[in-house]
């Protein structure tokens, strides 16, 4: 089993560059057959979950290489708590704070830009905080809160929290001193929007899952994110990334590499474009740019000034 | 729902899945479940038997002690398995996270207090009639203890039954160690009716999980039917 491991690994180092480099086709001509039979297993968040997303990424990959794809939905903080025990191989998220820290602490390698799509403000269409139509985001919440108007928040860790409660840092407010209006749910975005729509309260919710879930609920989008027109706060960008097989050895790098490659490759990114739900595309590719985003190989903020101050401390 | 629709297949004409899908969750569900009871029963007869045989001191805080294991919470079972299968954990270069064998073992860790402490009541309350009656007609240990887990079989049967329904109707373990997993190919690995249910419902598709929900309550009633039609063919006592 190790040995067959590291005889591929060489095959697969191509596989790893073509990753990196937003290359689909790996087509070692015996890393096919060496890779069949192995499982990887991804976490992810339910917004790339529930909607049906991966099912569609999944099975294409499975077929090529003849390998598994254990897919287990978790919030993005939870995801990434996976990784970092290495009980997961690689993970799709969406907190790009918290992927830096997973960068920076040593747990992941090779992160990209995979899609995006945005956050959107709901609550029932009574709209007690009249935010109807607001452009801004920040706005919008400050009527809610002043309000007082029900809020359901995630309370998970999750991407979509994170997001919440960096809005509500733009408010200056802090969620401690709110009252019973504001409603941790500690639960996934569908659980979530079930929450809001029995309670007519607001969330914020991925558009994603609202719109996979719009014809269940009496909920409808008060503030628009940027697919629409909306303010650049609610964007909600996608990262995938690698676990370190040099924190964890037992996971499997070269799949994990080989499965980027793929989904941040041209047939990937095909399938993220034409994936909809009750006729509308729930997530934008990114991954092929004709001017790529350097700053998501590294931590936001990263510069060459840095880098050299940290060479220069380091052994590197 | 047309009225042709409804006479050829009524519930899975408007049912969202394949057929192959559902049919593989029922097929992950049993095996977890009835692996993990069998496990379970192997384990926790001979400690019932024992138990109840024996008379020594601190017997009454044994039996409180597996009387209060019918109560652990299941999610804390779950993370405890979790943390032992788990790559950092003691057990974590088997990589059982997120299988099948770590779903069993949070049920085995769930049912055998069950099925222990239930069987345990059925032979102590065996024990006081039969006992000395047999001993009385010059019966050996072993022909007292066969004769006690033959007057007590029915409870026995409740005892596995009781552990089965713990086993099969949890969500909180097999969530946490299991992962809902569900391949590309539309089978489960680590999906059971309980997850998918959870996960439904997560949707917002509450009628598949009404739909889901009743195929478990199905699966519980049939083993249950079962189990006491085999005690009672037998002539079993009651």
């Amino acid at each position: 089993m190790t040995i067959q491991r590291r005889e591929f690994v060489a095959a697969l180092a191509a596989g790893g560059a073509a990753g990196l480099a937003g290359c689909s086709t790996m087509t070692g001509d015996d890393s096919d057959a060496e890779i069949s039979g192995e499982t990887l297993t991804l976490t992810t968040t339910s917004s790339t979950y529930n909607t049906g997303l991966l099912d569609e990424l999944n099975a294409p990959f499975e077929d090529r290489y003849g390998v598994s794809v254990d897919a287990v939905s978790q919030g993005t903080g939870q995801a990434l708590e996976t990784a970092r025990n290495g009980d997961s191989d690689v993970v799709m998220v969406h907190a790009r704070s918290l992927e830096d820290e997973f960068m920076e602490e040593g747990y992941g390698v090779n992160r990209r830009d995979l899609m995006y799509n945005d956050f959107v403000v709901i609550g029932s269409s009574d709209d007690p905080a009249s935010i109807g139509g607001s452009d801004d985001v920040t706005e919008a919440f400050n009527a809610i809160a002043d309000s007082e108007s029900s809020f359901v928040s995630r309370g998970d860790d999750s991407g979509t929290h994170t997001k919440e409660l960096e809005i509500w840092d733009e408010t200056g407010r802090s969620v401690d001193g709110f009252g019973e209006w504001y409603q941790e749910a500690g639960q996934g975005m569908g659980d979530v929007i079930n929450m809001a729509n029995q309670q007519g309260a607001y969330t914020l919710s991925d558009r994603g899952t609202y719109l996979d879930m719009e014809d269940e609920v009496d909920l409808e989008i008060h503030v628009q994110g940027p697919i629409e027109g909306g303010p650049e706060l609610l964007a909600n960008p996608y990262g995938i990334v690698a676990v370190n097989p040099a924190v964890h050895d037992n996971v499997e790098y070269e799949l994990a590499m080989a499965y980027i490659g793929f989904i941040t490759g041209p047939e990937g990114q095909d399938l993220i474009e034409n994936y909809t739900a009750n006729g509308e595309q729930l997530f934008y590719p990114e991954a092929l740019s004709e001017e790529p985003n350097f700053q998501q190989y590294v931590s936001e903020g990263w510069s060459a000034d840095s880098a050299e101050n940290s060479s220069d401390s380091s052994d590197d | 729902m047309s009225l042709e629709s409804a006479t050829t297949v009524p519930l899975l004409a408007e049912f969202p899945f394949e057929w192959n899908y559902v049919r593989s969750i029922i097929v992950v569900s049993l095996y977890v479940s009835v692996a993990a009871v069998a496990l379970s029963t192997l384990f926790s007869l001979p400690i019932a038997l024992t138990v109840g045989f024996a008379e020594f001191r601190g017997k009454g805080v044994l039996t409180s002690i597996i009387n209060t294991g019918m109560g652990f919470p299941s999610v804390v079972v779950g993370l405890a398995v979790l943390f032992t299968v788990s790559n950092e954990g003691p057990l974590g270069s088997l990589e059982l996270v997120f299988t099948r064998e770590a779903m069993i073992m949070s049920q085995f860790v769930l049912a055998a207090p069950v099925i222990t402490g239930v069987s345990l009541a059925a032979v102590s309350s065996v024990e006081q009639n039969v006992r000395d009656a047999a001993y009385a007609m010059g019966g050996t240990r072993l022909d007292v203890a066969l004769v006690t887990i033959k007057e007590a079989r029915y409870g026995i049967a409740t005892a596995v039954l009781a552990g089965f329904g713990r086993a099969i109707s949890e969500v909180g373990s097999v969530l946490i160690v299991g992962g809902n997993i569900a391949r590309a190919d539309g089978t489960s690995k680590t999906r059971t009716l309980t997850t998918a249910i959870q996960l439904e419902a997560q949707r917002g598709r509450f009628e598949t999980a009404m739909i889901l929900g009743a195929v478990l309550l199905a699966i519980v009633l049939v083993v249950n039917g079962v189990v006491i039609r085999l005690g009672s063919d037998e002539g079993g006592y009651r």
